[in-house]
């Protein structure tokens, strides 16, 4: 009986957390504008998106950002986490309380303070600084995620390849980044991930020539709810949970 | 330069020079921004003030702050009261099921929270599911008007960040030393006792961390607001977001930001504070 209760309670929570998301993606598929009760199976509104240029533009524009975002946060975040683990310099310490500023700072207080950079700076604000934004937001979240996996390290691999007479470079290339390769990649995934749904910061840092897709969600919800706002909910839904199940297979090999 | 000593630079150079300019400097200039004064064309004008916060303590403000605070709080209590018990159950599953549970509770995690958003909107619409469900119950006779309000807003506050208390209470409950839990228990604590003087005290870092994580971006998420709540409902988020968009406030939204993250310095402080005297206990 106990054991029932736990599983009532853990089967409760669970549907807390899926059952809005499952109701959204049944609808998606729901032959009806404004009507809850089910009128029959359709593809009309995933037709309907797909036939709309503007929001695949807009996507487009997400996905770029998101691709080129994750690569060069990955970049950066790996060489950092590499040179935080390997080196002792001075400024590391205010290097690591920076990650830590980024990793807990609310997103608001991120979004105005770049915007604030941008202006003053005199940059433009669109592409670009999406971008330069995306990077930094990720950057953190490779750091993490690439630091644990090199804790995890036998550190005799990297001082017998440096015994063995490679240069700082051969050893990152030969023997660190090759063992690092699950981390780095699962890396890229989440920041791919986080670039996708970022809504807070891209609000503040966009200007107005250039839409990303959660922005175009937010303006779109608050015009109402509509069917297509559920396919294209489900469609970015899936698209997470196939990022997710990659990342997470990835990190999981490590045990 | 050798090649050594190259690679060494190269690495430690970008991830400074990218930290440096892009989360040093941005801060900087927020608290510079605060103290100055909003201008007639431009965003602002170099005449130090502290008008910004001044002008915080006005009533219409510091009821947006002590609004914002109240439903960030109730929003980490409920995530405290239904996460607790669920991390525990996860983190005391069999072994062999406990990474697919951990897993349902990740994927939510990194769902992109504007669509966890409208999916509450779609639940709590006056059409919508639960009205339904509710009506065709017998339960109510009219629709409940659930939109809009601060219960809403709460419940959709607690539906995105449920897994932001989740995950750290688990990596908490998961790391007890659960020989301190059966010594309590040889030495004769009851249940309860054993629950609120060892388990509690030993996870407290992560209950820290979660309320954290469920706190802070709690009195952020503006469209949260925008969309389940009423006219009436204004985030400290909102606040921040209408005087950079709206009413072009510039300092006032600023001193605003610089309020919420020393808010964050002090929850930080009190983190470590509960870490170092969970260890501290550990070790007596």
């Amino acid at each position: 009986m106990k054991g029932l209760g736990r599983g009532a309670y853990l089967a409760l929570v669970y549907a807390f957390l899926y059952l809005p998301i499952a109701v959204l993606i049944v609808y998606s598929f729901n032959d009806a504008r404004y009507s809850l009760s089910w009128q029959g199976f359709t593809w009309g509104w995933y037709e309907s998106l797909s036939q709309n240029d503007d929001l695949i533009d807009v996507a487009l524009n997400s996905v770029i950002v998101a691709l080129l975002s994750a690569t060069l946060a990955t970049i950066i975040g790996t060489l950092g986490a590499v040179a935080l683990y390997r080196y002792r310099f001075s400024g590391r310490n205010v290097l690591n309380g920076l990650i830590f500023v980024l990793i807990m700072s609310p997103e608001i207080v991120m979004g105005i303070s770049l915007l604030l950079l941008f202006v003053t700076m005199g940059l433009e604000l669109g592409f670009t600084t999406v971008l330069l934004s995306h990077t930094t937001f990720s950057i953190p979240f490779v750091v993490v995620t690439v630091m644990s996996r090199l804790s995890g390290f036998d550190k005799f691999l990297i001082e017998a390849a440096q015994d063995l007479g490679a240069t700082e470079f051969q050893t990152f290339r030969k023997v660190i980044l090759p063992l690092l390769i699950p981390a780095v990649v699962a890396g890229w995934l989440l920041s791919f991930t986080l670039s996708m749904d970022d809504v807070i910061i891209s609000f503040f840092v966009t200007g107005p020539d250039f839409e990303v897709l959660p922005l175009k969600v937010y303006s779109m919800v608050r015009l109402g709810v509509k069917p297509e706002i559920n396919a294209l909910s489900t469609v970015m839904f899936a698209l997470t949970l196939v990022i997710v199940l990659i990342a997470q297979s990835l990190l999981k090999e490590r045990k | 330069m050798s090649d050594h000593a190259l690679f060494k630079r190269v690495a430690i150079g970008t991830i400074a020079v990218w930290l440096l300019l892009f989360a040093f400097a941005p801060n900087l200039m927020v608290v510079i921004a605060s103290f100055l004064t909003r201008g007639e064309s431009e965003f602002l004008v170099w005449t130090p003030t502290t008008d910004a916060y001044a002008r915080m303590l006005d009533p219409l403000y510091l009821h947006v702050f002590w609004n914002s605070f109240y439903l960030s709080a109730m929003t980490t209590l409920l995530c405290l009261v239904i996460g607790y018990p669920f991390a525990y159950l996860i983190a005391r599953a069999n072994p062999a099921v406990r990474p697919y549970l951990l897993l349902l509770v990740i994927i939510p995690f990194w769902t992109s929270s504007l669509v966890r958003t409208y999916a509450m909107i779609v639940i709590l619409n006056t059409n919508g599911l639960l009205n339904t469900l509710l009506q065709s119950l017998g339960l109510i006779d009219e629709p409940l008007e659930l939109l809009y309000t601060d219960g809403a807003v709460i419940a959709g506050l607690v539906y995105t960040l449920l897994p932001f208390m989740v995950l750290p209470l688990y990596a908490a409950i998961e790391k007890l030393d659960w020989r301190l839990v059966e010594a309590a228990r040889d030495l004769g604590a009851r249940k309860v006792r054993t629950f609120a003087s060892v388990i509690i005290p030993l996870t407290s870092p992560g209950i820290v961390a979660g309320c954290m994580l469920v706190f802070l971006p709690g009195l952020g998420m503006f469209y949260v607001a925008d969309f389940l709540g009423g006219s009436k409902t204004t985030l400290i988020g909102n606040l921040i977001q209408r005087q950079f968009l709206s009413a072009r406030d510039w300092p006032f939204g600023s001193a605003a930001s610089v309020t919420l993250t020393i808010v964050m310095g002090l929850m930080i402080g009190l983190y470590l504070l509960a870490a170092k005297r969970a260890n501290a206990k550990v070790e007596v």
